[in-house]
């Protein structure tokens, strides 16, 4: 039995850290708070269904331009909408979560719900770890997100765009002053946000039915680990994803699944009395804290 | 090069009625007192006019109206809330326990709710006051959708089943004009509160926290105080609109309390009430006009929500405002 | 609390204190004392942590050691708001008046504090009327359109002095003011010089962080040096820019 509770913890954990990396990642870089960040979700994985069973593109391809539309779509959403109320975080707030909404009731409203909006998964059949069989998706999921978060630290530590990226994000007026263009680094980072959001909804989402409510679940998820790990701390993202990945795995094995969202909303309470800014959370001590 | 430029003068009769003392014309007073009195005698006649379905729908719409003050309150004091579903859940679920199980009289069990509620919700977000920025607007999304995720899960409260056979109102006359009393009250108070030295302080705080904190008042304490007032608003609407429907169940923490509140407070225009006010009377009549097309409300609000936060962000009280009190006029201007 | 007492009543004394940012050491081990009716004034080149202090000694950052004391009783790690009404007051770098709201009305937000209510008899009272009073003793003139215009669209001087009746209007015993003169015009500053003599001359104690150098000579009773977060003097303004070390410091940015 424990050994079922470490490796499914292990898979619970990776998915977590999936869905929240990418809200995590916009916001410590430009500040942006992506609401509209489940409604990203839900979009690549119906956008990747609709190239796959309406154009029959194979599947590879229809991922990787579902993920491209994705990435355009946060582009299109920071330049037309995000833009132009930039610095006024109520209105940050508020845009970024009616623009998730539209996307998000316009699916519900176009009928897409049932059993045939499932992707397929990547190769079929599971493989025995020990005595437990875990199959070859949740694998995939696994490896695809170590092998991302390797390649986001080699991005943001070895490219010139990544170097950019954290340049913004520790001191705007500095990367200003070098002849980086804030703005544009914002929308390129709200971009990638929603581009990892749609790489997690491919590999996340063929172990079930598309639902227009996972959009939601995965921005509560990603809050939720935000809120926990610190915003803006992708260490802490994935820290407090093992947290909460375990932690709900071993209130399922011994009391019932009911309890799993329990578990999240008790880590969230706890830390926001213990240690409001997160267990690793980069609060500039006089400017975001009060 | 001449270019034009846009200028705003106050109408001579707004100047005149400004001063209280000295209204000399019975257009004056008028002036002075239509606004005001319009949305008082409007709503006190509508209960007695409008068929029965209309009815419920001036039901509805007062409690989104006060939905979306309380919202604008906690805007004016700089938390912006994505979950006033919160607030009404928790009242819904203390007016549907107290009631049902507790058996407490309805007239009871509603004030036990306001209070109750708003206190508890108050206790919850309190922790995230320390931080600035979306921390609140995060929690606030995220708590409602988990207590309904945990009420589904865990079959607490009567679970998916809810609780029905809640005590209903004596007749539908009691409950409209409870709701439209507690509307305009809640309207010329909130308007009343933020002129006041107290409301002072608190829209002082959303300006320059550190200033309020520098003067020895403890803004924690502060923000809470409204958190409390926003809370108790939120959960009235709660516990009325549970012994409205006689059910209270999951769709009490439902996203469209914390949207159309959102949406009707934007389109109106924040920060002045009047502005949710009109907000709502807009929207939620506008929806049941346009039953037709259910799903896409929801989708309906946020673009309204999208477009008026973009585009428009006075809202459209600001704008009548305007309109009422000034002229404009261009004027040419050297370049 | 010992000998120092004889002279004149220590209000505040500073101990070790030391804060860092992230491996930046902002302030390193300063300690100094100050005396009720003194007009101390610290300097230091750009970064030399003289806004650290004040946040500091004002609650605003915890330090990571060392020790605060005020009247006698240790307020290290008190919230800001609990420092304030004890009479400590300060104004900030960056000024940001309530800009919507009247002159007058800005006071509002110090008249409502606790200090003020406990020390005016636990109420309140028309606080408008109050306020004014404060603006006039700034220099606004009473009834004037200086009083009821937006703070926003007020001349920089005018801030300025707001800034200080807010401290007046809480009723403090000890003034932190943190960089009042800068962009102000000599005409400006003639104005406002009087009026924190008057302070001092009424035995408020005033701390002032300062670039201008000459105005603040001419004014305090004692001046602080800080560098690269340290006090690398202290003493009376005829003798502070002898020192060789602060001459150093100042080389080139002075």
């Amino acid at each position: 039995m424990w050994e079922v509770a470490i490796i499914y913890g292990f898979i619970n954990s990776v998915i977590l850290a999936l869905t929240a990396l990418g809200f995590s990642l916009t916001f410590g870089i430009s500040g942006v708070p992506n609401f509209a960040y489940g409604a990203m979700y839900i979009f690549a994985g119906f956008v990747s269904w609709l190239l796959l069973n309406k154009l029959e593109l194979p599947f590879f391809a229809s991922a990787l331009i579902a993920i491209a539309f994705t990435a355009i779509l946060g582009a299109a959403m920071y330049r037309f909408v995000l833009l132009r109320v930039r610095g006024l975080v109520i209105s940050e707030v508020i845009a970024t979560f009616g623009v998730g909404l539209i996307i998000l009731e316009l699916f519900r409203y176009l009928g897409f719900s049932g059993f045939e909006y499932t992707l397929p998964v990547f190769s079929d059949g599971s493989l025995l770890i020990g005595h437990t069989y875990v199959d070859y998706q949740r694998l995939w999921i696994v490896g695809v997100g170590i092998l991302l978060a390797i390649g986001l630290y080699f991005f943001t530590h070895h490219t010139k765009i990544g170097l950019a990226f954290r340049g913004i994000a520790q001191d705007e007026h500095t990367a200003l002053s070098l002849g980086i263009n804030s703005d544009r680094i914002a929308g390129l980072s709200v971009a990638f946000g929603s581009g990892l959001a749609a790489v997690a909804a491919i590999l996340i989402l063929p172990r079930g039915t598309i639902s227009v409510n996972d959009g939601y679940d995965v921005l509560i998820n990603a809050m939720a680990v935000c809120i926990i790990g610190g915003l803006g701390s992708s260490v802490g993202v994935v820290l407090a994803s093992f947290i909460i990945g375990y932690a709900q795995i071993m209130t399922d094995i011994l009391s019932g699944p009911q309890w799993k969202m329990i578990i999240s909303l008790i880590a969230i309470l706890v830390i926001l009395v213990v240690k409001p800014s997160g267990l690793l959370g980069k609060q500039k001590e006089l400017e975001e804290r009060i | 090069m001449k270019q034009r430029r846009k200028e705003r003068i106050d109408r001579g009769i707004k100047a005149r009625s400004d001063d209280v003392f000295s209204l000399n014309s019975f257009r004056e007073m008028l002036y002075v007192a239509v606004p005001p009195l319009a949305p008082v005698l409007i709503l006190l006649i509508l209960p007695l006019e409008l068929p029965s379905y209309w009815q419920k729908v001036l039901v509805s719409t007062c409690v989104f109206a006060l939905l979306a003050m309380s919202w604008d309150f906690l805007v004016g004091v700089g938390m912006v809330s994505l979950g006033q579903a919160l607030f009404f859940g928790v009242g819904a679920y203390i007016a549907g326990i107290s009631n049902k199980i507790l058996g407490l009289p309805i007239w009871i069990d509603i004030p036990i709710a306001t209070v109750l509620g708003g206190a508890i919700c108050a206790v919850l977000l309190t922790p995230v006051l320390r931080l600035r920025g979306v921390y609140f607007s995060m929690v606030t999304l995220v708590l409602p959708l988990m207590l309904e995720r945990i009420v589904e899960a865990s079959g607490a409260f009567g679970g998916t089943e809810g609780i029905s056979g809640i005590t209903p109102f004596p007749n539908s006359y009691t409950e409209s004009y409870l709701i439209v009393f507690a509307t305009l009250f809640a309207l010329f108070a909130f308007r009343r509160l933020v002129t006041t030295d107290y409301g002072l302080v608190l829209k002082a705080i959303k300006d320059n926290d550190r200033a309020v904190m520098s003067v020895g008042i403890n803004i924690y304490w502060m923000k809470a105080q409204a958190l409390f007032i926003s809370g108790c608003v939120g959960a009235f609407c709660g516990a009325f609109i549970t012994h409205v429907y006689g059910f209270v169940g999951m769709p009490s923490f439902a996203l469209d309390y914390s949207i159309l509140p959102l949406s009707s407070a934007v389109v109106g225009g924040m920060g002045t009430f009047a502005g949710s006010f009109l907000g709502a009377f807009i929207l939620v009549p506008l929806s049941e006009a346009l039953r037709g097309i259910g799903g896409l409300r929801i989708v309906l609000y946020s673009f309204f929500l999208v477009f008026f936060i973009v585009a428009l962000p006075e809202g459209i009280f600001h704008y009548i405002q305007r309109k009422y009190q000034q002229f404009e006029r261009w004027v040419e201007v050297d370049k | 609390m010992t000998d120092q007492n004889n002279k004149t009543n220590l209000i505040l004394r500073a101990q070790n204190l030391s804060k860092s940012f992230g491996g930046v050491k902002a302030v390193v081990s300063v300690s100094f004392d100050l005396h009720e009716g003194e007009l101390l004034g610290v300097i230091g080149p750009n970064g030399s942590g003289k806004t650290t202090l004040v946040n500091l000694i004002t609650g605003f950052l915890k330090p990571d050691r060392g020790k605060i004391e005020y009247k006698g009783q240790d307020i290290t790690g008190w919230t800001p708001y609990r420092i304030a009404r004890i009479g400590i007051a300060r104004t900030f770098q960056m000024i940001r008046p309530f800009a919507e709201l009247p002159s007058f009305k800005n006071l509002i937000i110090p008249l409502y504090s606790p200090r003020v209510k406990a020390l005016s008899g636990g109420k309140y009272g028309d606080l408008d009327a109050v306020a004014k009073d404060y603006l006039e003793e700034v220099g606004f003139e009473r009834e004037s359109s200086v009083t009821y215009k937006p703070a926003g669209s007020l001349p920089h001087g005018y801030l300025k002095r707001l800034e200080l009746a807010k401290c007046l209007a809480l009723r403090a015993d000890l003034i932190i003011l943190d960089e009042l003169f800068s962009g102000l015009s000599i005409a400006e500053l003639a104005s406002i010089v009087p009026i924190i003599e008057k302070l001092v001359s009424e035995g408020k104690t005033v701390i002032m962080i300062e670039h201008r150098l000459r105005e603040l000579f001419r004014i305090a009773d004692r001046v602080v040096v800080l560098n690269y977060g340290s006090v690398i003097a202290d003493g009376i303004p005829s003798e502070i820019m002898e020192k060789p070390e602060v001459r150093k410091a100042y080389l080139g940015s002075e």
